[in-house]
């Protein structure tokens, strides 16, 4: 088969991937076998593998996936839909905007994730502190996209929909959103990132339940081989989000 | 053969067709821009008249103010002065007469072929199944059957300008304005396109108002061809082509079609040499306040 026979086919990039992933590993093992990397460290992929039984059956993984998942889905629901929302306000009202969008830009670079002792205080030691971390530090991306969003709307489209005597409402409906919408979902994506990582940044700090309390719990165990399993399933959930953003963004627009 | 307004002699513009003939009616219309320099006068008191299912092109050099003519008569701009009336009714803002299609590619990326064609019957308020009907008359009207489920990105220029042709075609329009539909477009596509508007034009009896800087693509296609001076957009002169209808691409190479394009560019050529030369004056002055 040809080089060009291979780069067309419709399986090489997810086997490239797959086999980058095995690369990846299999030289990292063979590292510390041969001590160059310290195994007291980083525990050798294989034993991450073999502890993932363990970690599934003893640390009641399914429990704790689903509680970080039922958290990062209400906080990724929450800044999706206020984050738009907000970001049109923003975009619509350019005084406030003028006002506020340096502020949002340095919120969305700051580590929020400090400011946990506070949201305890007034959410108490319940999964909303949580949730409304991560809400907290994804937010920002969302607005701040939304906005590039909607001004980057190219002006011939608007145009178009004014040669056909659309109201403002339908403008924006039928034009102005659906055109917005990819820079909208890159933000959702990016505020995705910044709020799974909070709240498995929180589980992980305040100790109340999830898989970054079970990173926590691994880790003072000194068991490295399950605290790399339980990362692992970390990023399950964000796969699993990744996904599903996919998978809404395909419905509605089905062109991309 | 040809009949000379001149710039100079704007007052003694005899237009070819009566406003109570007309379908449109432009009536001085004039306006001026405020920009850092001071005002700049984009289009000075123009005036024409467009009979029913006539084909009019509008021709002048960048920088004429065309395009600005353009968005008068679209209803896309205001704070100018004069008139512009459709069918007697005067137009402010968006009118439901006119179909607007632009020089830069206006196709929603996110709605199929059909869909686009369909937008403005929805926006109507027109049933699905009756709009989807009406749609394919006008996607097929184009020459594009068969492309109704692909998405503008999977389409070349020349066919997403003709979805653009055909979504504008579709709302019915007693006047269709173009605004140089086939810039971006290579010369041997623009020449075919052309000959697809000239089907369609044949086929609807639309009246057409095209706005081009092309002399070959106005000459090819118009019953009348308006030249315009350069800055402030004047009406220079109305030409009046004589050549046969129905015509083809293929008029391009009659020596009668020569004669044409050797006389508007004749009047074309001062203007466009005063644009350039107004262009290089402006770059010299920015480079020089640079250094």
């Amino acid at each position: 088969m040809s080089v060009a026979a291979i780069t067309k086919n419709r399986h090489t990039p997810l086997a490239l991937g797959l086999g980058s992933l095995l690369f990846f590993f299999v030289a990292v093992e063979v590292l510390i076998r041969v001590n160059v990397i310290n195994r007291f460290i980083v525990p050798m992929p294989s034993q991450i593998a073999l502890s993932f039984e363990r970690v599934i059956v003893e640390e009641d993984i399914a429990a704790r996936f689903w509680l970080t998942f039922k958290e990062a889905l209400t906080a990724g629901a929450m800044i999706a839909v206020v984050g738009v929302l907000l970001g049109v306000l923003l975009y619509r009202i350019n005084v406030l905007r003028r006002a506020t969008e340096t502020w949002v830009a340095a919120m969305a670079s700051a580590p929020t994730v400090l400011m946990y002792p506070l949201f305890l205080v007034i959410f108490g030691r319940s999964a909303w502190t949580i949730i409304m971390m991560g809400f907290v530090a994804g937010l920002p991306p969302v607005i701040l996209k939304t906005i590039e969003g909607f001004s980057g709307t190219r002006r011939v489209l608007i145009n178009v929909g004014r040669s056909f005597k659309l109201s403002s409402t339908q403008l924006f409906i039928k034009i102005m959103f659906p055109a917005a919408l990819p820079t909208i979902f890159v933000g959702i994506r990016l505020g995705l990132i910044f709020t799974l990582i909070n709240i498995v940044g929180v589980e992980f700090l305040i100790n109340f339940g999830g898989l970054g309390q079970l990173i926590n719990d691994l880790a003072e165990r000194y068991d490295l081989p399950g605290t790399y399993a339980a990362i692992c399933f970390v990023i399950l959930v964000s796969i699993c989000f990744f996904m599903f953003t996919e998978w809404i963004e395909k419905w509605l627009r089905p062109a991309d | 053969m040809v009949s000379s307004t001149t710039s100079a002699a704007r007052t003694a513009d005899a237009p070819a067709v009566r406003p109570s003939d007309a379908i449109l009616v432009v009536e001085d219309i004039s306006k001026r821009f405020e920009t850092p320099e001071g005002p700049l006068v984009a289009v000075d008191r123009v005036s024409f008249n467009v009979a029913p299912g006539e084909f009019l092109a509008v021709i002048g050099p960048s920088g004429c103010g065309k395009s600005t003519l353009f968005n008068v008569i679209g209803g896309l701009l205001d704070g100018y002065e004069g008139r512009v009336t459709v069918a007697g009714e005067t137009v402010s803002g968006p009118h439901a007469a006119i179909g607007m299609i632009f020089q830069e590619e206006s196709t929603f990326p996110w709605r199929s072929v059909i869909d686009n064609v369909a937008f403005p019957l929805e926006i109507a308020g027109m049933p699905k199944a009756q709009r989807l009907e009406k749609a394919r008359h006008f996607v097929k009207l184009v020459g594009l059957d068969g492309f109704e489920r692909r998405y503008p990105a999977e389409l070349s220029g020349g066919m997403r300008q003709r979805v653009s042709m055909a979504r504008t075609l579709a709302s019915e329009p007693k006047i269709l304005l173009m605004d140089e539909p086939f810039a971006s477009l290579d010369e041997q596509t623009r020449l075919l396109l052309g000959d697809k508007v000239l089907q369609i034009q044949q086929e609807l009896k639309q009246t057409t108002l095209l706005i081009t800087h092309n002399i070959t693509e106005a000459v090819q296609l118009a019953d009348r061809i308006l030249v315009m001076t350069y800055r402030p957009g004047k009406l220079k002169r109305m030409v009046e082509i004589k050549l046969p209808r129905p015509r083809s691409s293929e008029i391009v190479s009659s020596e009668a079609f020569g004669r044409y394009v050797a006389q508007i560019w004749s009047d074309l050529r001062e203007e466009a040499s005063r644009g350039m030369q107004d262009d290089e004056t402006l770059r010299r002055g920015a480079g020089e306040h640079k250094t």
